[in-house]
C-alpha cells in the first residue's frame, strides 16, 4: 500500500519538479516567469508530436526542449533586451501557450504512442519501500534526480552558476565585474524554459501517453508557487514537488476507494495545500534572512540613474 | 595584452581624458572635462556634490557612454562599451554605492570579479590566492562570511581586493572615506601610498579638503560639469582649492543660539529595534534632547542611525523601550501621530520617501496637512488655498521651480530638499529629525539647510542631526552623541573634543572620562 502510494507520488511530482527547476533557473537570474503553465503545454504537445512523427521518445523530449526554448526566448527578449514588464509578458506567454497548443493540437487528439517504460535499476529497486518508488521508474524520472544534483553543482560549484546567481542578486555588481547581464539572463530564461518543456513532455510521454487539450491543468502555477516554497534551491524543489505529488496520489486513492466526499473537493486538495504551504513558508521566510534574489523582477538598465 | 600593462615606464601620462560631455534627459551632467593621469600618481578629483565627479568616473569605467569627447590610453583613442572593456585595460573602480552581492560570501564576491576562472574552478586554489593578498595588506576578512554581515568599512576592502586581484593598474575610488572613521581612513591612505610605490595610479574622488591636502600629488577641480583647473602638489593650499571649487557662490551666514533651556523635549529610554534579518539595529539605546538644542549624531553609516530616525518618526516599530515626546508616550506610534506630536522628518532618501516625485510642488507641500480644514471644502480639495500656500512657501524658502504644476522630480536636489523642509517646518515642529540632510547637495544648498536648522534652534526647535561629515557635525551641533552598533557610546562637546576622540568612539571605544 505505502509502496504504491510512494510510486504514484514520484510519478505525479516529476512533471512539477522539472517545471520548478526550470523556474528556479529563471528566477535565480532575476527574471520572474509566469509563463510556466503555457510552456508546459507547449512542451507536452511538442513532445507528443515529436514522438508520434518520429517514433522515438528521445526525439520527443528534444522537441519539447527546443520548442519551449524558443517560446521562452520570446519572454527573454521582452524582459531582458527590451526591459519589459515581466509579469505581463509571462501571463501573455501562458495564454499564448494555451491557445497555440489548442490550435495545433487538434490533429493530435485521440492518437496514441508508446510511452516511457519502467526500467528497474538492478539491486537498488529491491530495497524495501523506497526501492520500487525511486528505482523502478522511467528514464525521465532518473534524469530528474540527476538534474536536481547537477543544478546544485551548477549554482554552487561553477563560475557560470555564480554568475547567474550574481546577476539575479545585484546585476550592477555583476556588470562592473565584467559579466554580460543580458547574456546570462537570456540563457537562464531560455534554458530554464526548456526544462519546463521537458516537464510538460513528461505528461504526454509518460503519465498518460497521449495529447489532451490543456493537460497541464494548473501544474505550471503550482511550480511557480513551489519556487518560493523551495527557497530557490533545487533539493528543496524536489521535496516540494513530491509533497504536491503525494497529495495528488492520495486524493486519487481516496476516490478509488469510493469515499462519500465529493470528488471535486478531493481534487481541490493539492491546490489548497499549495496555498497553505506558501503561507507557512512565507511566514517562516520573514523571520530569517530572505532567500529571494534581490534583483528579482527588476529590469537592469546600466545608465538608469537612481 | 592590455595597454596599461605593456606601457613602457617612461611614458608618464597613462590616461588622458579630452573634452568629455555627457547629458541625461534634462540635465547636463558633464559639460567639458579634460585631464590626464600619470603612472604612480594619486590624482584627486575635487568638486562639490553635483559637479559631475561620479558621472565622469562612470564614463571612464564604461558604464556610461559619453556624448562627445575622447578617452586616450597611452595616446591611443579608445572606446569602452562596457565595464568589461575598461577592466581589460586595467581600469577598475570602487563605487560609492558598493557593487557587491550582499547575500554571497566574501569569497564568491571576489571570485566573481576575477578573469579567466575556469568554469569548474578549484575552491582551494582560489581561496589561497585571495587569502595571500588579504594577508599582504594585513586585513581581517573571513572568506566564508556573507557580505551583509560585514561592516561598511570591511565591504570597502573587499571592493579594493577585487580590483587588486585583477591586477588593475588604475584604481578609481569614489569618496572612499565617507563611510570610514578617521582612523580607518588613515589606514586606507597608507594602503594607497603602498600601491603608489607599486607604480599603480589612483584617481581619488573627494570633497573633503583635509584629505585632499594629505594624499594628492595632483588635483583637478570640477565645477558644474567642467574641469576648471589642474594643480600639482606644492601649487595649492586649502583656501586656494576651496575658492576654485566654490567660486563666487555665496555662502549663507548664520549665528548659532548658544543658550538652551534644560527642558527635555525628547527622552529615549532603552530602545531596541530589530531589522528584517532579525538582528538588532538599535540595542538598548538612550538619548535625551533638550529644547532648542542641535544634537549631532556621529557614527559610521549602518550603526543604527537610520533605524533611530525611523523609530522617532513612527515609520518603524520598537521591540523594547520607550520614547517620550513633550510628556507624551509616542512609542510605536504611526507617522501621522508622530507628526502631530511635533516631530518632523527630513528623510535620508529624499527622492524615494521624501516626496511623491510625479506630483506637483503644490501637492507635495500639503502632503502632511491635506486633511486640515484650510485645504479642503468638505471632501474636495481647496485648490485656491493650496496654491496660495505653495506661493507663500516658494517665496519664503526661495524654491526655484518651473511653471505651476511642474512635477517635483524635475527640481534640482537642493530645491527638492527645500520643498521637504518647507513642508516639514510648516507646522512649527518641536523636534526635527534630519537624516543626512545635506547629502548630495551643493555647498550653497547645504549652507541653506544649516541656516534653517540654526534659525530653528533660535525659535526653540530641537534638532537631531544625523550626518556623516564630522566637520559638519562639529560646526553645527551643541552636543554630539556617538553611536556604535545600535548603542550610545557617549556624548562629546564639539568645542572641546578632537576628531581622533570621536573616531575612536565611532569604532566602539568608550572614553575614559565623559565630556
Amino acid at each position: 500500500m505505502l509502496e504504491i502510494l510512494l510510486d504514484a507520488t514520484v510519478r505525479a511530482g516529476t512533471p512539477i519538479l522539472f517545471a520548478t527547476l526550470g523556474a528556479i533557473i529563471n528566477e535565480r537570474a532575476g527574471i520572474i516567469n509566469l509563463g510556466i503553465e503555457g510552456l508546459m503545454l507547449i512542451g507536452a504537445l511538442a513532445g507528443f508530436s515529436g514522438t508520434y512523427l518520429s517514433g522515438s521518445l528521445l526525439v520527443g523530449v528534444l522537441a519539447a526542449f527546443c520548442a519551449t526554448f524558443i517560446a521562452g526566448s520570446i519572454h527573454a527578449v521582452i524582459t531582458v533586451q527590451l526591459r519589459g514588464n515581466q509579469i505581463v509578458s509571462g501571463l501573455a506567454l501562458t495564454m499564448f501557450g494555451v491557445g497555440i497548443t489548442a490550435l495545433f493540437g487538434k490533429g493530435m487528439v485521440g492518437l496514441t504512442i508508446v510511452g516511457f517504460k519502467r526500467v528497474a535499476i538492478p539491486g537498488l529497486s529491491q530495497l524495501p519501500i523506497i526501492g520500487k518508488a525511486f528505482f523502478n521508474q522511467d528514464m525521465l524520472i532518473y534524469f530528474s534526480f540527476l538534474l536536481v544534483f547537477l543544478l546544485w553543482v551548477f549554482f554552487y560549484r561553477t563560475r557560470w552558476g555564480l554568475g547567474v546567481r550574481s546577476v539575479g542578486e545585484n546585476p550592477a555588481a555583476a556588470d562592473t565585474c565584467g559579466l554580460s547581464v543580458s547574456k546570462y539572463r537570456f540563457f537562464a530564461v531560455t534554458i530554464g524554459s526548456g526544462l519546463v518543456g521537458i516537464g510538460g513532455a513528461y505528461l504526454s510521454l509518460a503519465s498518460t501517453p497521449m495529447w489532451i487539450e490543456n493537460m497541464s491543468a494548473g501544474r505550471g502555477w503550482i511550480a511557480v508557487a513551489l519556487v518560493i516554497f523551495a527557497g530557490w534551491s533545487s533539493p528543496r524543489a524536489m521535496l516540494g514537488a513530491y509533497l504536491f505529488g503525494g497529495i495528488t496520489a492520495m486524493q486519487l486513492r481516496f476516490q478509488a476507494m469510493g469515499t462519500t466526499v465529493s470528488a471535486h473537493i478531493l481534487q481541490m486538495l493539492p491546490y489548497f495545500f499549495t496555498i497553505l504551504v506558501l503561507v507557512i513558508s512565507t511566514l517562516r521566510l520573514k523571520k530569517g534572512a530572505s532567500q529571494q534574489p534581490e534583483g528579482l523582477g527588476l529590469p537592469y538598465d546600466r545608465e538608469d540613474r537612481k | 595584452m592590455p595597454f596599461l600593462f605593456s606601457l613602457p615606464p617612461y611614458m608618464s601620462d597613462i590616461l588622458r581624458i579630452e573634452n568629455i560631455r555627457k547629458t541625461f534627459p534634462g540635465v547636463i551632467a558633464l559639460d567639458d572635462v579634460s585631464f590626464s593621469v600619470a603612472r604612480g600618481e594619486i590624482h584627486t578629483l575635487l568638486g562639490e556634490n553635483g559637479a559631475g565627479k561620479s558621472t565622469l568616473m562612470n564614463v571612464l569605467t564604461g558604464l556610461y557612454h559619453p556624448d562627445r569627447g575622447q578617452i586616450r590610453i597611452a595616446g591611443e583613442p579608445i572606446h569602452f562599451t562596457s565595464p568589461r572593456d575598461a577592466l581589460a585595460f586595467g581600469i577598475g573602480m570602487v563605487h560609492q554605492h558598493f557593487m557587491l552581492v550582499p547575500a554571497h560570501s566574501v569569497f564568491e564576491n571576489i571570485l566573481l570579479a576575477l578573469d579567466n576562472v575556469p568554469n569548474f574552478y578549484s575552491r582551494k586554489t582560489y581561496k589561497e590566492k585571495i587569502q595571500k593578498l588579504i594577508d599582504e595588506f594585513d586585513l581581517d576578512l573571513d572568506l566564508d562570511t556573507p557580505v551583509w554581515k560585514l561592516s561598511i568599512g570591511a565591504q570597502q576592502w573587499i571592493e579594493l581586493i577585487k580590483l587588486l586581484m585583477r591586477d588593475c593598474q588604475l584604481l578609481i575610488l569614489d569618496e572612499p572615506t565617507a563611510v570610514l572613521t578617521p582612523q580607518e581612513a588613515e589606514r586606507l591612505f597608507s594602503v594607497l601610498r603602498h600601491l603608489k610605490k607599486q607604480e599603480k595610479s589612483i584617481i581619488f574622488i573627494s570633497h573633503k579638503m583635509r584629505e585632499v591636502m594629505e594624499i594628492s600629488d595632483c588635483v583637478t577641480i570640477l565645477k558644474k560639469g567642467r574641469s576648471i583647473a589642474t594643480l600639482t602638489c606644492g601649487d595649492f593650499d586649502e583656501s586656494k582649492l576651496a575658492s576654485l571649487m566654490i567660486g563666487k557662490d555665496k555662502i549663507l551666514q548664520w549665528q548659532k543660539n548658544l543658550q538652551m533651556s534644560d527642558e527635555i523635549v525628547l527622552d529615549i529610554h532603552d530602545l531596541s529595534v530589530r531589522n528584517d534579518r532579525g538582528l538588532s539595529d538599535l540595542d538598548g539605546f538612550n538619548l535625551r534632547l533638550k529644547k532648542g538644542e542641535i544634537l549631532g549624531i556621529a557614527g559610521v553609516a549602518g550603526n543604527g542611525q537610520k533605524a533611530l530616525a525611523e523609530v522617532l518618526t513612527g515609520l518603524k516599530n520598537t521591540s523594547q523601550g520607550r520614547i517620550m515626546a513633550g510628556g507624551k508616550d509616542i512609542t510605536n506610534s504611526n507617522a501621522r501621530y508622530s507628526y502631530i506630536a511635533g516631530i518632523a522628518h527630513i528623510p535620508e532618501d529624499r527622492k524615494s520617501i521624501g516626496i511623491a516625485p510625479d506630483m506637483s510642488v503644490d501637492e507635495n507641500l500639503i502632503m502632511k496637512s491635506f486633511k486640515s480644514r484650510s485645504f479642503r471644502n468638505w471632501i474636495f480639495q481647496n485648490k485656491k488655498a493650496i496654491r496660495q500656500n505653495a506661493a507663500e512657501k516658494i517665496e519664503q524658502f526661495a524654491i526655484k521651480t518651473g511653471p505651476d504644476g511642474t512635477p517635483v522630480r524635475y527640481l534640482s536636489g537642493g530645491n527638492i530638499q527645500k520643498v521637504i523642509i518647507a513642508r516639514e517646518l510648516s507646522e512649527h515642529p518641536a523636534v526635527l529629525v534630519a537624516l543626512y540632510p545635506t547629502r548630495g547637495l551643493d555647498i550653497g544648498s547645504a549652507g541653506y539647510v544649516h541656516k534653517v536648522i540654526a534659525d530653528g534652534a533660535d525659535r526653540g526647535m530641537s534638532t537631531i542631526l544625523i550626518a556623516e561629515d564630522l566637520d559638519e557635525l562639529l560646526k553645527l551641533s551643541d552636543r554630539i552623541a556617538v553611536m556604535f552598533r545600535g548603542k550610545l557610546i557617549g556624548y562629546v562637546n564639539p568645542r572641546k573634543t578632537t576628531r581622533e576622540e570621536i573616531g575612536l568612539m565611532m569604532s566602539g571605544e568608550i572614553p575614559g572620562d565623559a565630556a
